[in-house]
């Protein structure tokens, strides 16, 4: 089991630890209710130092890039990232990840740069089917191993980073980040990222000044009530507003335009892994679709619960599910026949031998 | 992690408490609660239910995960804390603030007393929870 630069400030805090992709990870500190309400309302910081990060850089950096993802990397500037995803060949999805276009001061004439950032769990399988696609004029850097990432989230971030740093942080649109130095540290990247739909922001950096950020943003934060949230709130965070999770939404055998990932799939930019599969789905259509759930009922849908039709029919599966925080109700996502995925449509989500009613629902729950 | 000494307890993490006469109350350790985290809803639907040691008697959902709810011993099942219910009191958290007092789940009728004796006392459960 890998601990991250900041294992020993969870246990310290006595945060509920689990095992997570590798990873000794903290589960939740105070209780997951609290940490999620406290991230949407105030401020909230997570550990995300798991998270895999690879540097493409190259003469031909952005044809690899175009090949293996899924979104449109040549419409990124320079200070611009994405979300995205790495088709298979069988239209399946390796991963979801953000494509960062980076500044080419450490790149060569000609030369250009990106960075991607992957999901802990797939690091090493992305790192093979990345490499494996590239017969271009380019190279890739694993700095996974180097790299911290601290996520600041919440509609107060803003007020705890903007006192650390000269970077003009009220200037940073959503999906656009900037270089520079953070609490007395050269070279963070602050990114306006996250995956809660809480607004702020990510900061990777250097692994031997992570634990130093973590500390610098606790005391810029004290005043203001921020917390440590774990990865228990962090994944409730992301169900309310309808984000994939993968392995448990989106995995190898799922299309993202099954997923609702339509808006990344850029079919207009040219070839790349799976383009003609999907060209074709998109023109006739995809069978199933990944589609809120709402129950009217207490019981939570958890993954691999099936769905039902009025009459009985098996139409689909449950992938994630939870009692939602903010809105007090059982919410989940899961893959429904096509037919069934209007919003509003009533279906059943079966448990053991009880059926409890549901709908289906316009994402995201949270607004 | 809280282990009252007076009360036996099972591999699945619940504890009971042997009221008057045949009756006992059912609830899950202090250890389990802290497992599953926050608690939203308790579901017992086997109020007037005849049920056998290990049978299924309720169902716990905890923000993250489900959990089932197992009767340590053979009996009756009386009575579901209505301050837990959703039509009595409503307040699932309780058995995460005080999960062996108000905390507790259901109130049965035991059919055999002498099964309490096949469950473990504190120490037990202690070196089994870690």
């Amino acid at each position: 089991m890998k601990n991250t630069p900041l294992t020993e400030k969870h246990l310290a805090l006595g945060a509920k630890m689990a095992p997570f992709a590798g990873y000794h990870m903290p589960i939740s500190y105070t209780g997951i209710n609290e940490e999620h309400q406290n991230v949407r309302n105030n401020v909230g910081v997570f550990d995300v130092c798991h998270m895999g990060e690879f540097i493409i850089r190259g003469k031909q950096a952005l044809d690899l890039v175009q090949k293996v993802t899924s979104n449109d990397a040549s419409k990124l500037a320079i200070g611009q990232a994405q979300y995205s995803c790495l088709p298979n060949e069988q239209g399946g999805i390796v991963d979801d990840l953000l494509v960062y276009r980076l500044t080419e001061e450490m790149c060569s004439e000609g030369e250009i740069a990106f960075m991607l950032v992957v999901n802990a769990s797939n690091m090493e399988k992305d790192w093979e089917w990345i490499n494996a696609q590239n017969t271009f004029d380019t190279r890739l850097i694993n700095i996974s191993e180097q790299t911290g990432l601290i996520a600041l989230q919440g509609p107060r971030s803003l007020d705890v980073l903007q006192p650390l740093t000269d970077i003009d942080l009220a200037s940073l649109k959503y999906y656009t980040f900037a270089k520079g130095k953070v609490a007395g540290m050269d070279h963070v990247l602050v990114s306006a990222t996250g995956y809660t739909g809480a607004g702020g922001f990510e900061l990777y950096l250097a692994n031997e000044h992570t634990a130093a950020m973590w500390d610098a943003l606790f005391e810029s934060g004290k005043p203001l009530g921020i917390q440590p949230t774990g990865l228990g709130a962090r994944d409730t965070l992301r169900l309310e507003m309808g984000y994939c999770l993968y392995g448990n939404d989106i995995d190898d055998a799922t299309s993202p335009l099954e997923a609702g990932l339509g808006w990344i799939t850029k079919l207009d930019k040219g070839a790349f892994i799976s383009s003609s599969l999907f060209r074709k789905q998109k023109e006739t259509g995809v069978a199933r679709k990944l589609v809120g759930l709402t129950l009217e009922d207490r019981r939570v849908p958890r993954h691999g619960y099936p769905i039902e039709d009025q009459e009985g029919n098996l139409i689909g599966e449950v992938t994630s599910g939870t009692m939602s925080p903010s809105l007090q109700i059982p919410i989940g996502m899961g893959y429904v026949q096509t037919p069934f995925a209007g919003a509003g449509t009533p279906v059943f989500v079966v448990v053991g031998g009880k059926k409890l009613p549901a709908r289906v629902t316009k994402l995201p729950f949270y607004k | 992690m809280v282990i009252p000494s007076d009360l036996r307890y099972t591999q699945e993490h619940e504890w009971i408490r042997l009221g008057e006469g045949n009756t006992a109350y059912i609830g899950i350790t202090d250890f389990a609660q802290g497992e599953l985290g926050d608690i939203v809803y308790v579901e017992v639907e086997t109020v007037g239910d005849s049920l056998g040691k290990g049978d299924v008697f309720g169902t716990i959902e905890a923000v993250k995960t489900t959990s089932e709810l197992f009767m340590p011993v053979s009996g009756n099942v009386l009575e579901f804390n209505t301050g837990l219910s959703s039509t009595g009191g409503d307040n699932p958290a309780l058995v995460n603030d005080d999960p062996y007092g108000e905390g507790w789940i259901i109130k049965i009728e035991l059919t055999d007393l002498s099964e309490l004796e096949d469950l473990m006392d504190a120490a037990a459960y202690r070196e089994m929870a870690g």
